[in-house]
């Protein structure tokens, strides 16, 4: 008998090991609470969880610049920029077709906002150029239809450049659609590039199949019925005029053979090629190298430039720097936040213990009454509290009325109660009062009013009975409410914008300024991000101190 | 470049085709929703506009949400969600440049897509210079100036009509109401520091021109109620909390005409901006051609100068101010209200969309932190 248990696995009735049996049915029981709490969990993951984890992407995400400018960037990475010289002209050269590009799809104002956070001016820079790519390409593309009218054909250029062998770079320019227009560029274009050319003009071959893909996808045209854009017409020009390309053309003999040719016999007409000076020429904002350095600062994918000007830092080329000092504002909105959240949480304390105590030890009768008291304010909305506290407490409120007409006020000195910090205090207070009264009269209800009489018969004062014997017992609501309110109170909104004037506002106002009204929605929630990391680092503070445990809501 | 202009032209014409020919051919029925500031802006909107339009199509239905504030911000969260929920949207002008900037509003071409003047002159040159941007189709002018209580002006003191009076503390003393923003404060803090006014914006680029405009504001900053919403002002105006105060024009007339308080219109320095519609991006092609329908209808002569009569703001366009008239309720000429009346605008600034477009990030970062010393 010993043998046997000891040797073989233990099996239950029906003959299946014990243990696989045990592990299958608390397999089923899990599953069981997880089918049950799976709407709770999916409804938790979706509103909380995923608009949490996408607003700390938001904040360091910066993928619009590489995106827009993919090329410009790469060539800009040589460019050391301390010493205020521009970069050269092969940057220019990059920026004319990644600006064409993007101009066309309308993408260049987008970046030209996302910088203008960072650098004044950028907003305009971009959209006027954007305008005006069209006539930096087009004293080529009069060149080129001087030197054979069939550059003016649509069906000329398609059939230098169809052909096999250039499926490469084709799907080198759909990455680059897609990842500046965030959508797929896959599909059909009803071309396909000739790796031919795509060898002797790469640069050519390169625009045209930015224009292809983008006629082809996004206006839904045919590509061999249409004329490429100027930006095409450039880039034939460079490719013309590059060393070399004479020779290496002259074998050619496929389509659009004698155009070519025709072309590179009116070289010596083509009009001097400089980027540079047209860029700048368009907007001189391209000739300050501020801008560039700006543009080179913020070219990595991800950034901590947010994060950084979230605590009145500013990211340069050597590294971060404090702004100046009339320009800092956040970290002293966030210290503004904590200090007075944890005012309005003290005086929610010592409001509130009074009311909780009488709440749990007054007769049944008049504790309903007083509760319901309690709980009215509590109902009501929080934008009609708010603005009933605008009336009470301007200066020609209630309250100063009433302080005239008792005469402890002069008319002429009325107290200024709100538009500072004052009014938010006394405001939130009293909103935020129902979250400190009720965890505080759940404990307190649970407290045996015996205690109290037997520390009094045993020769307590009632001080000492209190402070000895009832206050320790009420610190868990006390925890709890303090918890409550601190927490909703780091967060609040509505109320110091109504009532807050300059010096009580907080941080939360500006987080709202930058998502509906600046539209800096990085810098928001990077400012976001940093008050949810504060919040957790007190609670975790908290819990060391005070310890989670003897934190109650009831019971 | 010229494929995505014909492209443009060519729907252009195409819808506009459709608006005129065959009205209600393939155009959707059923409910648009249009995006207004609401209170008596929209109901001006609603009288002049829809009420009329939708009497003329009876199958359609107009719903309105008030969310012109944050408009921008809103539309902004849609495209990044893919559900546009709004047909038409009204905002000012810079936002409609915003709008435009982050391709989230339609371009337009005036002449395709709006009613020429009655007389024939093309919309382009009706509306002129007001066609801020390349998708902002104007309404109406408006302009954020002073009003003060009359009864609260000193004895034996001129009742204030120049913007230096608002820094005038010791002619005028009590409290200003200004809005918690750098635009507009920034410009009439600079004239009154000695800039001569075609030279604000090329000092206010400048850092030491913004510094002298704060430094100037500081000599108020005891005395100003910083305000977030334009029914603010009119609010501490008719409780007596402060002086003098900034707003839009029509919050004033409505104070002042409507409600009878003891306020009066100072108009130096007003500034001029303006209002209109932006048609969102990606709107499905039967519900693109019944809003530029109703677009053509609402931006005609008659009915921009019809809106007048509810609200004391500018039509748009020249060929409409001769047809302004009475207030439809109280029976006044409104021409002597509005901010364009020669009366008024004898000194007058126009919004710079321009300079605010590059400066408005970093200038009301230096104003906000100024604010929060």
């Amino acid at each position: 008998m010993t043998d046997t248990t000891t040797s073989g696995p233990m099996l239950s009735a029906d003959g299946v090991p014990l243990k696989t049996s045990l592990a299958r049915a608390l397999r089923r029981q899990k599953l069981r609470a997880l089918i049950l709490i799976a709407p709770l969990l999916a409804f938790v993951v979706l509103t909380f969880v995923v608009p949490i984890g996408s607003m700390l992407f938001r904040s360091v995400e910066n993928q619009i610049v590489s995106g827009t400018l993919p090329k410009t960037i790469e060539a800009l990475e040589t460019w050391e920029g301390q010493d205020g010289t521009l970069p050269d002209q092969e940057v220019f050269q990059a920026l004319f077709f990644d600006m064409f590009r993007a101009a066309e799809a309308k993408e260049h104002t987008k970046l030209g906002s996302r910088l203008n956070y960072e650098r004044t001016g950028f907003s305009s820079v971009f959209r006027t150029t954007g305008r005006s790519l069209d006539d930096i390409g087009e004293p080529f593309q009069d060149w080129l239809e001087d030197a054979d009218p069939a550059f003016a054909e649509g069906l000329t250029w398609y059939e230098i450049f169809s052909g096999t062998g250039g499926e490469d770079l084709i799907e080198e320019r759909r990455a680059i659609w897609a990842n500046m227009v965030g959508e797929g560029f896959a599909g059909d274009i009803g071309f396909t590039l000739s790796g031919e050319m795509a060898q002797l003009l790469p640069q050519t071959a390169a625009a045209y199949s930015d224009w292809a893909i983008y006629t082809a996808i996004v206006e839904d045209d045919v590509v061999a019925e249409e004329d490429p854009w100027e930006a095409v017409y450039a880039a034939l020009a460079l490719d013309l005029a590059r060393d070399g390309a004479a020779s290496a053309l002259a074998a050619y003999s496929g389509a659009g053979a004698a155009p070519i040719a025709n072309a590179l016999a009116a070289l010596p007409s083509l009009p001097e090629i400089d980027f540079r000076a047209a860029f700048i020429a368009e907007n001189d904002g391209w000739g300050d190298t501020g801008n560039w350095q700006t543009l080179k600062i913020y070219s990595p994918d991800y950034t901590a430039g947010y994060f950084l000007n979230a605590i009145d830092m500013e990211k340069g080329l050597d590294g971060a720097t404090a702004r100046p000092e009339s320009q800092q504002i956040y970290v002293k909105l966030f210290i503004r936040t904590m200090i007075m959240s944890l005012i309005i949480t003290g005086s929610c304390i010592l409001l509130g213990y009074p009311v909780a105590w009488l709440l749990a030890n007054l007769p049944v009768r008049s504790a309903n009454v007083l509760m319901i008291l309690v709980l009215l304010p509590f109902w009501t909305s929080l934008l009609v509290r708010t603005s009933a506290w605008k009336v009470l407490l301007q200066q020609q409120g209630v309250i100063n009325d009433i302080l005239v007409w008792l005469g402890f006020v002069d008319d002429a000195n009325r107290l200024i109660l709100m538009n500072n910090s004052t009014g938010t205090i006394i405001a939130m207070t009293h909103i935020l009062l129902p979250f400190m009264i009720l965890p505080l009269y759940s404990v307190m209800k649970t407290i045996p009013p015996s205690y109290l009489r037997a520390a009094k018969s045993l020769g307590a004062t009632n001080w000492t009975a209190f402070w000895r014997v009832y206050f320790p017992q009420s610190i868990p609501g006390i925890g709890a409410g303090s918890i409550l309110v601190f927490i909703l109170a780091i967060g609040y909104y509505i109320t110091p914008e109504i009532v807050g004037g300059t010096d009580g506002v907080f941080i939360s106002n500006r987080i709202a300024h930058h998502i509906s009204s600046s539209l800096n929605w990085g810098l928001a929630a990077a400012l976001g991000s940093i008050l949810l990391v504060l919040v957790l680092a007190l609670y975790w503070l908290y819990d060391r101190i005070v310890g989670i445990d003897n934190v109650k809501l009831g019971g | 470049m010229k494929l995505s202009k014909t492209l443009l032209a060519t729907s252009a014409i195409g819808v506009a085709a459709a608006g005129l020919a065959y009205a209600g051919g393939h155009m959707a029925s059923g409910t648009f929703t249009f995006v207004s500031w609401g209170g008596a802006y929209q109901a001006s909107q609603t009288n002049a506009y829809t009420v009329p339009y939708t009497e003329n199509n009876p199958d359609v239905e107009i719903v309105w949400d008030e969310s012109s504030n944050e408009a921008v911000a809103k539309l902004r969260a849609m495209n990044e969600a893919g559900n546009l929920t709004w047909d038409l949207v009204d905002v000012v002008a810079a936002d409609a440049l915003r709008l435009c900037d982050e391709g989230l509003a339609m371009e337009i071409d005036p002449d395709e897509m709006l009613a020429p003047a009655p007389d024939g002159t093309p919309a382009s040159e009706d509306f002129g210079d007001l066609l801020v941007g390349d998708c902002f189709i104007p309404q109406i002018v408006y302009s954020t100036t002073f009003g003060y209580r009359t009864d609260m002006v000193p004895a034996g003191v001129e009742p204030p009509n120049d913007i230096c009076d608002v820094f005038d503390l010791e002619t005028y003393p009590g409290m200003r109401s200004l809005e918690s923003r750098p635009i507009n404060n920034m410009e009439w803090a600079l004239m009154c520091d000695g800039v001569a006014k075609e030279d604000i914006y090329d000092v206010l680029a400048t850092e030491a021109g913004q510094e002298q405009a704060l430094a100037k504001l500081d000599t108020i900053r005891d005395s100003v109620i910083w305000w977030n919403a334009g029914a603010d002002t009119p609010q501490l105006l008719a409780d007596g909390e402060v002086f003098i105060g900034s707003t839009y024009n029509g919050r004033l007339f409505s104070a002042i005409v409507e409600q009878n308080q003891p306020i009066g219109m100072m108009w130096d320095a007003q500034v001029f901006d303006l209002d209109g519609w932006i048609i969102p991006t990606g709107l499905p092609e039967d519900r693109l051609a019944r809003v530029m329908d109703f677009v053509y209808f609402a931006t005609d002569t008659q009915r921009l100068a019809d809106q007048a009569a509810y609200i004391s703001y500018g039509p748009a366009r020249l060929s409409s101010a001769p047809l302004v008239g009475t207030h439809a309720e109280l029976g006044i000429e409104m021409a002597p209200h509005m901010p364009t009346d020669p009366a008024n605008a004898t000194n007058s600034i126009l919004y710079n969309f321009e300079f605010w477009a590059d400066y408005r990030d970093d200038i009301d970062a230096k104003f906000q932190a100024w604010l929060a010393q």
